[in-house]
């Protein structure tokens, strides 16, 4: 495994970065000065050729999507989506905490490229911390002349405003994000229009995630060749991945996209706890398909995941050991989804509740023939159905723990109540058997 | 015009036209639940889902746009499947209580259960359990076990009433349909939601347990409540062994014309149905007294019929713009044939209430501007019907028609006291019944066939649902005896005949009759701005 610069990171652990001084002493603000001497078309097609990919999950290239803002005289807006709430995912959160000047030099190079004089960072309300310090950073930025009128001398004028959202995990899909800061229920918007071209109080409006918004500075400062070269093909730049579950470090380490799975989980976090063995990996956040240990060695960038029938989504990996009960991971996952599903679109409202409750009787040791078929079944049902993603994140996840752990799940469908009222170690006899 | 496929057939239709209404306009159906035409697009149902070439997957029929070339199939296998996944899910925590259902017989789920899904529930867990029968306004009852929310409603009074009652509440399987706190669903348009509700989760609490929609005869005409002449559909049943009680009307609905109240209609019209069978004279009087119909008829020509051939001048016809223009324009020729002069339609008289800009109109009256058009409203030489009435107080009329137009009891007294023949043509029962000289039944709108010329000058058919009760008789056939009782025969026409004599008048109106209104009706002149 080669070796990663820090970039994204580069700050943390450095206290004085929180501050104006410190991080423009670390070197920030070079890449908004930089850009403030281009034009606008100059800074986006440096991105387009640096190949930034979306870090909020979907790895949509950032400049294609900022290409799409729609051309007006009126208001346009970026949001920035810091509503981090993908099971497993710990990146957003770190950078906001550690380094607020970055995501904040990130807004205003890309305001700058995109014409936008206003700016939302929509902040998950649980992150008490991280609003406090971007608040708090952005006040300062407005006192040194980096945001309001007149950014750094360049007549550009740049309003940003913090909003702790007040929401739910859909609050994070970003129609839903943009829902939910117009004031109403957190329920993402039919698509098309797009929000590039009608988004938020019915304006053209661009939905970055922090991570991507952090990475456009050093794009700047290290042009678009270097950057490329710390990542893989059509993925520039270096990545935040987190690691949880059963790992001996578990943690957020910024890496090149050209590590894979199995060195991520064994050399960089330590491989499994003592006497345990690894049984499931999922790559990219609770939403993504699961992989065996089998297919660990692939590449953790957007494509490579995507072939191996999974995503980098918001490339959290969360290991599971040989003494999980993939039965009862599957339910945990469902309860969440069953409770975070918005309610608007039937196969998702329905789909997600009604797969949670076969799979509490599956769990509770009621377990009928034909359940895991039935939910197979529903899953089908759901995906590709809906207005947003949820849906899918819900069905494509319990299709594959089902189809690469079938003999657990049928064996405890079989089972009954006996493994239900066992449970632990013999749970696990019975799924091996 | 964008050119496309729709199951192989090709259809051309306006650029914008969403893949709903491209199908609708070649007779293909694609089932939906939330989209609804006067309405902004929700796509939350998932019911429209179509296939359509080069798409890597299904797509909302209700929120894609035609295109030229695109190639739809609305019945794939792929579609088939999803189909029924939507309707298994919709049934899921559905309660399934159709025998205790209002909507039974006229519900979505029904309909479309026996179309895309057909199979038995897959769910061996218990039902979702919300509250049933919850009043959430004067009309209205909601049962959220019922609802597939569809947020019509929700939308219904965000977009249309903009009084935004409704919302929903909560996430997931949990979400339901609600007042917002503190709100009641008492706009002037909130029976709408019941029309909208493509499930029985908004029942009107007025039609409630009634009837079942099956036994109710549809008759697509006008409603009578105002000026406005919204096109309704009107629910009657007269069969005495699936009905309960007397009533012959059991409710008005919306029918869509875009050209008059799109989809909607009032509260206020909608329940002016039950004036069909309530408070009605169904038998004719002489001196207050109970009459057969031909004695009456005698009476007023025993009356009436010497005083109007000996002075013409002294005799008048008080019409109402309650009367539909076949009535109006049979009262105006027999008032002719009398020689008489003083008719008119009793404009300054008529009932007036607050407008809102919508569709609700001051002028409670379905043909004000048909009495207008017809010559009988305000003009020179004639008095308008206050001036009409206290000239008769004073004395200065021996005989007066009162047809259609409900008088105070005083007014009644006075002019008895003063007037020789003072005859009413009454449709409902009022205090000063008894005080008229004789006083003749007359049937209501919904009873005959004829013409109403809405606040624009629309002219609309206005349909026969039911038998006149009792033996009241529709306006135009009366003017018709009474001239046969007064000496001044008029030609047996109905209001087919009525009506082309009238449309003749005119060359604006010339190529009209009244099956050409249709069930749309048809602008009788350059239309009034609203």
């Amino acid at each position: 495994m080669e070796p990663s610069p820090k970039y994204l990171t580069r700050n943390f652990g450095n206290p004085a970065a929180l501050g104006f001084d410190g991080y423009s002493a670390a070197g920030g603000y070079a890449g908004l000065k930089k850009a403030l001497a281009m034009t606008p078309q100059e800074i986006i097609d440096l991105v387009k050729a640096g190949n930034l990919r979306g870090r909020g999950g979907a790895g949509f290239p950032a400049a294609v999507k900022w290409g799409f803002l729609g051309k007006t005289d009126g208001p346009k807006y970026l949001c920035v989506n810091a509503d981090e709430g993908e099971p497993g995912t710990v990146k957003d959160g770190p950078l906001m905490e550690n380094d607020p000047h970055q995501l904040i030099e990130g807004i205003a190079i890309a305001c700058f490229a995109l014409g936008i004089r206003q700016s939302y960072i929509y902040i998950r309300g649980e992150f008490y911390k991280a609003i406090r310090i971007v608040e708090k950073a952005v006040e300062e930025a407005y006192a040194k002349g980096v945001l309001g009128k007149n950014v750094l001398g360049s007549g550009f004028s740049l309003d940003v405003a913090v909003h702790p959202g007040a929401g739910a995990y859909i609050c994070g899909e970003e129609t839903g994000l943009l829902s939910s800061l117009e004031g109403k229920k957190g329920m993402p918007k039919l698509k098309p229009p797009f929000p590039a071209v009608k988004g938020l109080y019915g304006a053209p409006t661009i939905v970055n995630n922090v991570e991507t918004l952090a990475c456009v500075p050093h794009i700047l400062t290290l042009g678009a060749d270097a950057w490329n070269a710390l990542g893989t093909e059509k993925n520039g730049g270096t990545k935040i991945y987190n690691v949880c579950g059963h790992v001996q470090r578990p943690g957020y380490h910024e890496l090149r996209h050209s590590v894979t799975l199995r060195e991520l989980v064994y050399d960089v976090c330590g491989g499994p706890l003592p006497g345990r063995t690894v049984k499931g990996v999922v790559p990219g956040g609770s939403s993504s398909p699961i992989l065996l240990p089998s297919e660990m060695d692939v590449r953790m960038d957007f494509d490579s995941l995507g072939k191996a029938g999974t995503m980098l989504g918001s490339a959290a990996v969360i290991v599971m050991d040989d003494r999980t009960s993939m039965v009862r991971a599957l339910d945990n996952l469902l309860h969440f989804y069953s409770h975070e599903s918005c309610g608007q679109c039937t196969p998702c409202r329905e789909g997600t509740h009604w797969l949670y409750l076969i799979s509490q009787r599956i769990v509770n040791g009621e377990g009928r023939p034909g359940d895991v078929d039935r939910m197979l079944d529903i899953c089908g049902n759901m995906v590709g159905n809906t207005i947003c993603v949820l849906a899918d994140a819900a069905a494509l996840p319990t299709q594959s723990y089902i189809k690469k752990f079938r003999a657990e799940f049928d064996a405890y469908a079989a089972a009954g109540r006996r493994i239900a009222l066992v449970g632990g170690a013999q749970e696990k006899a019975v799924a091996h058997a | 015009m964008p050119k496309l496929t729709i199951d192989g057939r090709e259809v051309e239709v306006p650029a914008g036209t969403n893949l709903i209404e491209a199908a609708r306009s070649l007779g293909v159906e694609i089932p939906h639940f939330c989209y609804h035409p006067g309405l902004s697009v929700a796509g939350n149902c998932r019911m429209c889902l179509v296939e359509i070439e080069k798409a890597p997957k299904l797509q909302i029929a209700c929120n894609t746009a035609v295109a030229e070339g695109m190639a739809v199939l609305t019945s794939s296998d792929k579609v088939k499947k999803a189909r029924a996944g939507v309707m298994e899910f919709l049934l899921l925590n559905h309660p399934i209580d159709c025998p205790i259902c209002d909507c039974a017989g006229e519900c979505y789920l029904q309909d479309y259960y026996m179309d895309h899904d057909l199979k038995a529930s897959r769910l061996e867990e218990p039902k979702n359990k919300k509250l049933k029968a919850q009043p959430i306004g004067e009309h209205v009852m909601l049962d959220k076990e019922r609802c597939v929310l569809c947020t019509r409603c929700v939308r219904f009074t965000d977009e249309v009433t903009k009084t935004h009652e409704l919302g929903i509440f909560g996430r997931g399987s949990g979400e339901e349909i609600g007042l917002a706190p503190g709100a009641t669903l008492d706009n002037a348009y909130s029976a709408c939601v019941v029309d909208l509700c493509p499930v029985g989760a908004l029942t009107d609490r007025d039609f409630r347990f009634k009837s079942r929609p099956w036994f109710l005869k549809e008759t697509e005409t006008v409603c009578t409540g105002c000026a406005m002449g919204c096109n309704v559909v009107l629910n009657t049943n007269t069969n005495p062994y699936n009905k309960v009680g007397e009533a012959r009307s059991y409710r008005l609905f919306p029918r869509e014309n875009r050209e008059v109240n799109g989809h909607w209609m009032c509260d206020e019209g909608r329940y002016s149905h039950k004036a069909i069978d309530q408070g009605r004279l169904a038998n004719a009087l002489v001196g207050g007294r109970p009459a057969g119909l031909d004695e009456a008829m005698h009476r007023v020509a025993q009356l009436a019929g010497p005083l109007a051939k000996a002075a013409p001048a002294r005799a008048a016809f008080l019409l109402s713009p309650q009367l539909t223009n076949e009535a109006l324009l049979a009262f105006r020729a027999l008032a002719a044939s009398l020689g008489v002069a003083q008719v008119e339609a009793g404009l300054d008289l008529r009932a007036e209430g607050a407008a809102d800009g919508f569709l609700i109109q001051a002028d409670r009256n379905p043909n004000s501007r048909g009495a207008a058009d017809l010559g009988l409203g305000p003009r020179a030489g004639v008095l308008g019907g206050k001036d009409l009435l206290k000239a008769a107080e004073e004395g200065k009329f021996d005989v007066l028609f009162v047809v259609g137009q409900a008088l105070p009891e005083a007014r009644v007294q006075a002019l008895a006291g003063k007037v020789k023949a003072l005859v009413g043509l009454l449709s409902h029962e009022a205090p000063g019944q008894a005080l008229y000289h004789a006083a003749l039944p007359l049937a209501v709108a919904a009873e005959q066939d004829g013409s109403f010329t809405n606040v624009r000058g629309r002219m609309q058919r206005s349909r026969k649902a039911l038998g006149p009760l009792g033996d009241s008789l529709p306006g135009w056939d009366l003017a018709q005896r009474l001239g046969s009782a007064l000496g001044a025969p008029q030609p047996a026409e109905g209001p087919a005949e009525l009506f082309a004599r009238m449309a003749a008048s005119s060359p604006a109106t010339a190529h009209l009759t009244l099956d050409s209104l249709g069930t749309l009706g048809a602008a009788s002149a350059a239309p009034v701005p609203a």
